[in-house]
């Protein structure tokens, strides 16, 4: 995988203003258009490469307290080699850790095409000083992150503080320069599908490479549909300002057929451009072995326990 | 980056054994054509030969009238709730043969199986569940006992949603105590031929519902037969004109559902990506078969730019191909005929100075194909904007104000349906109460409920199918 390229500017505020003022949605129609999406039979070899695709798009994620050199090992030595006994199953795109544990990753991952990815801005909720927020983050880049993945002030845009939601995010992707900036909406506390076309265009002009849906920390995380009304404001986005960004889901993706369905969703509204780990990813922790037990069953008939394939 | 290419997702056609020929079914039993003679039906989607099935001739049809009214005299002595019975059990084999039914549909008339698997089958079903439930009700439906039933119905059903067509011919009629001659369409008879199947299987008892094949004259007998009570016809408004002609003079009851060329108005306050959704499922749903299509789309100058090119892109992602596929939005056009009529049409389009846009897909060696197309630059004088193509065409046409669009909606031979998409609530009443059109959506297009009666204004026909108003159709006052 290139190096990803960061955009890095970031649109004027009555810009943005007017962008967010023209957010209408339909409910009614557009869960008929995801629910539509998903009928898509997807079998035999585009399965597989799509198998494969999500692979290489997972930013492989570990986010807890318990959090030890150990794990870190552990789970970078599997997104390298994801399964050690079939070598045509890609690397995944990413690990994901706290800036405290960023260093570890960065020595695991060396000489392989993985990126490290550090959540930042007192991930998940936010809710301290901005000073914090920007210490929290240049800690994580000191510490070799290639990749920040930020939360947006939840507090702030439900307070209608919209302006306040943009400067945080100028203010950190400033901090960021040409590391990869993915800001998380966390869709599960925006609720409408208004305020998450809302958050996603204020973070897309902000200058945040990639927007992301969820911390994966609450009990409501990624959706199709959620994910749905990113894409249309990165489409909007691009045909307004000209500039390309990703998509990252995250939170409740559990299963292979699940994320197929995000892909199809990919394809057939953003096309071939956004099929590809520059410009979407998966956060997933058991996502990934789901899809490697389907790709042993599409290339032997069998499905094969859990222990078959190594702990991350 | 990846051009990730489905695979092909085959719904397997093993499920449903067609027949090499087919016979009438006439008084509970299938019987070899009097006539002696067949039409070939064959799959649009690869010309193959299907199967044949009668040309029914007039021997055929005086046995059919006959047998429907030996079965009247059977099926209005049963009890209200007996009827409802038997139009229960009819529902519930449909649904347990549903997949056998959705694939022969795709099968003969070229519709992608998603559509007949997720939206015809399921809708059949539910207009036998929903007139079982009326038949033993009939004394609450109107305020008055006076009701009584015509008796013998001639059915005359299109082509473009054969099975639904029988379901919405045949279920009101039955629940409110009538017997039925039904004709299929030329092109598309094989669903009914297996409805007959599921009568028989329903123990319905002999000459309450009959199915006779056959092409225009076999229609045309059926409508002229004295001992007719009562014709529902779908179909075109010119064989409409001539069936209302000929009945005229005769105590027949008619009742006719027809053409349109409905208006799909965009404001420039509507939720955009979602109204582009519904113009590309009003119009490009079937094929465009569909007589409620919404295939004139009125855009406020405002959007024109901006919507048009998400619509373009929307379209290049219609994916048109085998309709067994279960990746298929797109099947084949029904018939030779009606692909050159489509060409014809366009082609006229084209010269009349319209900008034409087609997809760039690859359409099948065999078979009847047409690429989704979307016109602009369209005048309201153009034959595009005024003749019903039946087809995966769209034709644009802009207006400034409300004002405007609702003349512009309304100035047509036809009022079958319309579309208003705003996420203005007034203005959506506003509209919808100015628009000449027998069914008006808002905010979405292409919805259908056995609850909600259907049916047009002006050169769109008139009587009402489905709901309350569905019982009417079939229903006369007594003196």
């Amino acid at each position: 995988m290139k190096n990803i390229k960061t955009h890095g500017t970031s649109i004027e505020w009555s810009n943005v203003l007017e962008m967010v003022h023209e957010s209408r949605i339909d409910s009614v129609g557009l869960n008929e258009r995801v629910n539509s999406l998903a009928t898509r039979s997807i079998k035999k070899d585009s399965k597989l490469e799509a198998l494969n695709m999500i692979v290489s798009m997972c930013d492989l994620t570990t986010l807890e307290g318990e959090d030890t050199e150990g794990k870190i090992s552990q789970m970078v030595a599997k997104a390298i080699k994801p399964n050690p006994l079939d070598n045509s199953v890609p690397s995944v795109a990413a690990v994901c850790v706290y800036p405290s544990l960023v260093h570890i990753a960065k020595e695991k991952v060396q000489h392989s095409n993985v990126k490290v990815a550090a959540v930042s801005s007192y991930f998940p909720s936010g809710q301290v000083p901005m000073e914090s927020k920007l210490l929290d983050t240049k800690y994580a880049i000191d510490s070799g992150a290639d990749e920040i993945d930020i939360v947006i002030n939840r507090k702030a845009f439900l307070e209608g503080d919209y302006r306040k939601v943009y400067d945080e995010i100028v203010a950190l992707k400033e901090v960021c320069q040409d590391v990869h900036l993915k800001t998380i909406l966390e869709v599960g506390d925006l609720k409408t599908y208004e305020n998450i076309r809302k958050a996603s265009l204020i973070s897309l002009a902000a200058g945040s490479d990639f927007i992301k849906t969820s911390t994966g920390k609450l009990s409501v995380g990624s959706s199709r549909h959620a994910c749905y009304v990113m894409l249309k404001s990165v489409l909007d986005f691009e045909s307004k300002i000209g500039i390309k960004a990703g998509i990252k889901v995250a939170g409740g993706i559990r299963d292979a057929k699940d994320a197929i369905r995000y892909l199809v969703m990919i394809n057939e509204e953003m096309g071939s451009d956004w099929l590809s780990p520059e410009l979407f990813r998966f956060g997933a922790s058991s996502l990934l072995d789901d899809v490697l037990k389907q790709i042993k069953k599409l290339k032997t008939g069998a499905y094969q326990a859990g222990y078959y394939f190594p702990r991350g | 980056m990846i051009d990730w290419q489905y695979s092909e997702s085959i719904e397997s056609p093993d499920i449903v054994s067609i027949k090499k020929k087919y016979t009438n079914y006439i008084g509970g039993k299938f019987v070899e054509p009097k006539s002696k003679k067949y039409i070939n039906t064959i799959s649009p989607s690869t010309e193959e030969l299907l199967s044949k099935v009668p040309l029914s001739n007039e021997k055929d049809i005086n046995s059919a009238v006959k047998s429907a009214k030996e079965g009247l005299e059977v099926w209005s002595k049963l009890t209200p709730n007996q009827r409802s019975r038997y139009l229960f059990k009819i529902a519930r084999l449909i649904q347990e043969r549903s997949r056998e039914f959705a694939v022969l549909e795709s099968l003969d008339g070229g519709k992608p199986i998603k559509e007949s698997r997720d939206f015809d089958l399921p809708q059949v079903a539910a207009n036998f569940f929903y007139f079982a439930g009326w038949a033993d009700k009939l004394d609450l439906s109107w305020a008055t006992k006076s009701l009584k039933p015509y008796g013998v119905v001639g059915q005359i059903i299109p082509w473009n949603f054969p099975l639904l067509m029988l379901a919405w011919k045949i279920a009101p009629a039955l629940a409110t105590g009538n017997t039925v001659v039904l004709k299929p369409a030329e092109t598309t008879p094989l669903t009914a031929l297996l409805f007959a199947e599921i009568c028989e299987q329903a123990g319905l008892p002999p000459g309450v519902v009959n199915i006779v094949t056959g092409d225009g004259s076999t229609g045309s007998l059926i409508v002229n037969h004295k001992d007719i009570n009562k014709i529902a016809f779908t179909g075109s408004t010119q064989v409409g004109k001539l069936i209302q002609k000929s009945l005229a003079g005769r105590d027949v009851g008619l009742t006719l559902e027809l053409g349109g060329k409905a208006a799909n108005i965009v404001y420039e306050d509507a939720a955009i990506d979602q109204a582009v959704e519904g113009v590309v499922n009003g119009i490009f749903f079937n094929q465009g078969h569909v007589c409620c299509a919404g295939s004139r789309l009125l855009l406020q100058e405002s959007i024109h730019d901006e919507f048009v090119k998400k619509l373009e892109k929307r379209m290049q992602s219609l994916r048109v191909g085998n309709p067994l596929d279960k990746n298929t939005d797109i099947g084949a056009i029904n018939s030779k005929e009606q692909l050159d009529k489509i060409t014809g049409l366009v082609n006229e389009g084209v010269e009349d100075g319209g900008e034409l846009f087609q997809t760039e897909c690859e359409l099948p060696g065999n078979g009847f194909w047409f690429r989704p197309t979307l016109f602009t630059n369209v005048q309201p004088s153009y034959s595009i904007a005024r003749e019903e193509i039946f087809g995966p065409v769209l034709t644009t046409l802009t207006f400034r104000t409300p004002e405007e669009a609702v003349e512009i909606a309304n100035n047509t031979e036809y009022g079958l349906s319309a579309g208003v998409w705003t996420e203005k609530g007034s203005k959506i009443l506003w509209t919808a109460d100015r628009l000449e059109a027998g069914v008006v959506w808002a905010n979405t297009f292409n919805k259908f409920d056995p609850s909600s009666p259907f049916g047009g204004y002006k050169e769109s026909g008139f009587g009402r199918e489905g709901g309350r108003h569905g019982l009417l159709s079939y229903l006369k006052a007594s003196s």
